[in-house]
């Protein structure tokens, strides 16, 4: 099946989009947007986006189906957190294992209430996301005067947030375009392996011209970042636990066998049943892995902040949820990708960062942020369908 | 000579791409009940989607005549106005809502702000008389069966003043015994003056009903045939035209097949309704399958013959409250609403249903082939797209499937073609057992014909096939061995050689009382 470069073009509207609204606030910023700072405050401050999103895009994939509860939920562990490794004195080793394990509990009892009971999600995490708000805010008030515990300790805090290798800003930091160089080559060397595979069996392959254009284009942005964050001091240390788990989870959802089974429960749950897959499991897997995952965002949220406080994780699930469905996600299941979620996610940390450096009054930045992204997923829609 | 009603002048309509109509001419008589036949794609439903002003005026050439003037009808609205009224295959209609309601949806009675709904309800009642339906038009749709849902679209069509009724494919979704009250009220109607077009499939209606009958083949008009004419027009005849060959037989031959050992067995088999308890829908099957045997189960509608498969394939419908299964003749249990281990014990389910519970219509081919049986293209769970693909192209191949490549959504195939594709799924997990649920529904003579002969591969390759349909001539043409079934019990065995229409029928009237 050859595609010409129109096609190309509108299987990406969102990359496009992203891009132009990069270099539009790289304009309007007089270049702010584009100094080595930026970069760094963009894979930062929307980590949690890219961690969430991945469980949350499994969610969706079964049918449209959402877990508002997550962000309550970051509260609530976070506050637990707090309590045993500042008030109590917990090592960071144990207190880790004891917030995974209230996860796991959690996404058990949420996955079988679903899965088992037939408790319509939207109800089962509405419920949630009342009560860990609560709870969460209760255990800091009773646990502290301020309101918030603090501070962590230090290993808790390196492991989960600073930078690896760190360098001073403006000095280029060499192990950090090591690892950019060295993700080019692995993307270079399996990418025309593959092609090369296929086309030594006989299957359908890219052109040659295409994939060498996608590869240069990937390589290009990873280049880009890689020495943008070199001259930034180094990686930051809860970027390799985004890109870690979004790499899984793009290769659970593209290669195996369990992630096909998420998409043919979204496609049609009676066929799935029918061909021999438990859907239950599939439904209750979705909510036990999103509550891990809740757990692991709550980590790298805690060591940013360096604290636990009742507002932390506020409208997490909302960001996650946006991110999944501007990156092409369909609201009925079935379809939807990780690298789709990612661009969505890192659209709605560009708009973010942008208008916060332009100056932009909070209160506006919410109505162009609640505008862009309609307008961006109404231009996607409108694209796909011409194409048919 | 009648007045004529209807004239459709060299019609063409053309899709990007595609010439759906060439140049049609249609013509239909005042009072007369005129079928429109042809295969799936042969440009019948765009026929009337132009004739309806679904396809508005401006989008296609040629001319509308009706009532002796040039129409140009731009919505649905406009050619209701005039009378022409149709009923799509689909049922419209909103199950939560009431028979009334429904029928007056986008037509409601009394002043726009205020809809009258005592009138509304008597308006409804009096056309719900006119189609023999002693419901009253305040219950709700989902109450009623499909036969009746069918009868209040056309209540719903006779409420619009209709002058030209058209009716596509009403009885795809109907029993024998409702399908046949539907066409005696047309030919009702036909006495009472109104003009009607029919799409069937199912040429006995066509003999059954039609004074005329035109032939569509690749969006071109073939030929129109006079049922009064000096020369009887038979079913062979019509299939002539609409697939331009000779199919002297429909049925493909099978030859040489060795019929082996009993594979399965069901002994006792009673199945409960899943809600209402006290219902039996299954009782005391008892039935067995030879390999390479085609056994046919024929039941009219709500006979328990989809109930019974989907129990026997993983107990996957209903609570089963007695009943054995051998197979091979061990004693097997398979648990409870659990396909896959039914497919472990190489049973497979072809739904009767391909789009509500059979595939993935969002997802391609590929993904669909592999669906029941992914083991079969991965290693520790990673997919191997490539074998994957090599798999859904093998089967896109012998199962002569049409399309230009297997990564083609399934959604955007014919119905035929999907059938195909449910079957590649099914035969790629290796069965031994295939029960096929109205395998032919829904499709052309065509790809009935491809069917078939693949039903004959099956069995020639020494599998165990299970045949349900309630279409009389499929079953006796195609199986072995036929077992009738009525109101849950089987009422009747026989071999295929030995069965007729009539005496199939005979023994369900007799058990029936």
């Amino acid at each position: 099946m050859k595609k010409d470069v129109k096609t190309v073009l509108k299987d990406n509207t969102m990359v496009i989009v992203l891009i132009l609204v990069y270099l539009f606030f790289t304009i309007t910023t007089k270049g702010a947007m584009f100094l080595p700072m930026q970069f760094n405050a963009l894979i930062t401050q929307n980590a949690y986006v890219f961690i969430l999103a991945c469980g949350m895009l499994m969610c969706i994939l079964t049918g449209g189906n959402i877990d508002l509860s997550c962000g309550s939920f970051v509260c609530t562990l976070g506050a637990i957190g707090g309590y045993l490794m500042v008030i109590k004195g917990w090592g960071t080793g144990v207190s880790i294992a004891a917030l995974l394990v209230v996860s796991v509990i959690y996404g058990c009892v949420l996955g079988y209430l679903i899965a088992y009971v037939d408790v319509p999600p939207w109800i089962a995490t509405l419920a949630g996301y009342l009560a860990f708000r609560g709870l969460g805010t209760q255990i800091l008030s009773s646990n502290s005067s301020t309101g918030s515990i603090a501070p962590f300790p230090e290993s808790f805090l390196k492991l989960f947030s600073g930078k690896i290798f760190s360098t001073k800003l403006n000095v280029l930091n060499v192990p950090c375009l090591v690892v950019g160089i060295v993700a080019v080559i692995l993307l270079v060397v399996f990418s025309f392996r593959d092609r090369a595979n296929r086309v030594k069996k006989g299957y359908d392959a890219d052109p040659l011209g295409m994939v060498t254009a996608k590869v240069a284009a990937i390589g290009a942005v990873i280049l880009l970042f890689a020495y943008k964050l070199a001259m930034a001091g180094g990686i930051p240390t809860v970027l390799i636990w985004a890109a870690v788990i979004v790499l899984l989870f793009d290769f659970i959802t593209s290669k195996t066998t369990i992630g096909r089974h998420f998409y043919v429960v979204g496609g049609n749950k009676e066929a799935a049943r029918l061909s021999g897959i438990n859907t239950r499991m599939v439904m209750f897997a979705a909510y036990l892995n999103m509550a891990v995952i809740t757990g692991i965002t709550t980590f790298t949220v805690m060591a940013r902040f360096q604290a636990a406080n009742s507002t932390a994780g506020t409208n997490y699930e909302m960001d996650a949820i946006s991110a999944c469905f501007v990156g092409g996600a369909s609201a009925y299941g079935g379809s939807g990708t990780v690298p789709g979620m990612l661009v969505g996610a890192l659209l709605i940390g560009v708009i973010n960062l942008g208008m916060s450096l332009m100056g932009i009054d909070a209160n506006l930045q919410k109505v162009v942020k609640g505008v862009v992204l309609l307008g961006a997923v109404a231009f996607d829609i409108i694209s796909k369908k011409k194409q048919k | 000579m009648a007045k004529i009603l209807l004239e459709m002048k060299n019609i063409t309509k053309t899709f990007p791409g595609v010439r759906a109509l060439d140049n049609v001419n249609f013509k239909v008589e005042e009072g007369e009940i005129h079928a429109l036949v042809g295969e799936n794609g042969a440009g019948k439903s765009t026929l009337m989607n132009v004739l309806s002003g679904i396809y508005p005026y401006g989008t296609y050439e040629g001319d509308i005549i009706y009532d002796g003037e040039v129409c140009k009808f731009h919505t649905i609205k406009d050619s209701e106005k005039k009378g022409i009224v149709i009923i799509h295959q689909e049922l419209a209609l909103i199950p939560e809502m009431t028979i009334g309601e429904n029928m007056y949806l986008g037509n409601e009675v009394g002043s726009k702000r205020n809809i009258d709904w005592d009138k509304t309800y008597a308006e409804a009642d009096k056309y719900l008389k006119m189609v023999n339906l002693t419901e009253s038009s305040r219950t709700k749709v989902k109450e009623i069966g499909t036969g009746k849902q069918q009868l209040v679209e056309i209540a719903k069509a006779l409420s619009k003043h209709a002058k030209l009724l058209i009716l596509d494919e009403p009885t795809s979704s109907l029993n024998e015994e409702d399908s046949q009250a539907l066409l005696d009220m047309m030919l009702e109607f036909k006495k009472q003056g109104m003009t009607m077009i029919i799409i069937t499939h199912k040429l006995n209606e066509v003999a059954y009903v039609a004074d005329k009958i035109t032939v569509l083949r690749d969006g071109a008009t073939i030929e129109t045939l006079d049922a009064h004419g000096p020369e009887k027009i038979s079913e062979e005849r019509i299939i002539k035209g609409m697939v331009g060959r000779e199919m002297t037989n429909r049925f493909p031959k099978r030859e040489g097949v060795k019929i082996g050992d009993i594979q399965l067995e069901v002994d006792h088999w009673t199945v409960q309704h899943p809600k209402y308890t006290e219902r039996k829908v299954v009782d005391d099957v008892s039935i067995y399958v030879r390999k390479g045997e085609v056994v046919g189960i024929y039941g009219l509608m709500g006979a328990g013959r989809t109930e019974l498969s989907m129990s026997i394939f993983g107990q996957s419908y209903g609570n089963l409250l007695n009943g054995t299964l051998k197979i091979d003749g061990k004693e097997i249990h398979l648990k409870k609403n659990d396909p896959a281990d039914a497919i472990r014990h190489k049973i497979a389910y072809v739904t009767e249903d391909r789009k509500g519970n059979g595939l993935v219509l969002s997802q391609s081919i590929r993904v669909n082939t592999t669906l029941a049986n992914l083991g079969g293209v991965s290693k520790h769970t990673v997919i191997d797209k490539d074998a994957e693909y090599a798999a859904a192209e093998d089967y896109r191949k012998k199962l002569k499937t049409k399309t230009p490549t297997v990564d083609q959504l399934v959604g955007n195939l014919s119905g035929g073609n999907q059938q195909k594709v449910l079957l590649a799924k099914w035969m790629f997990a290796e069965p031994d057992i295939l029960i096929l649920d109205e395998p032919t529904r829904g499709i052309d003579v065509g790809a009935k014909y491809e069917i078939y002969c693949i039903i004959n591969d099956l069995a020639a390759a020494g599998k165990s096939v299970i045949m349900v349909s309630s279409e009389l001539p499929e079953v006796i043409g195609m199986s072995d061995r036929i077992y009738i079934m009525n109101a849950g019990h089987i009422a009747g065995e026989m071999k295929a050689s030995e069965a007729t229409q009539e005496n199939i029928m005979g023994l369900i009237i007799g058990r029936g009382q």
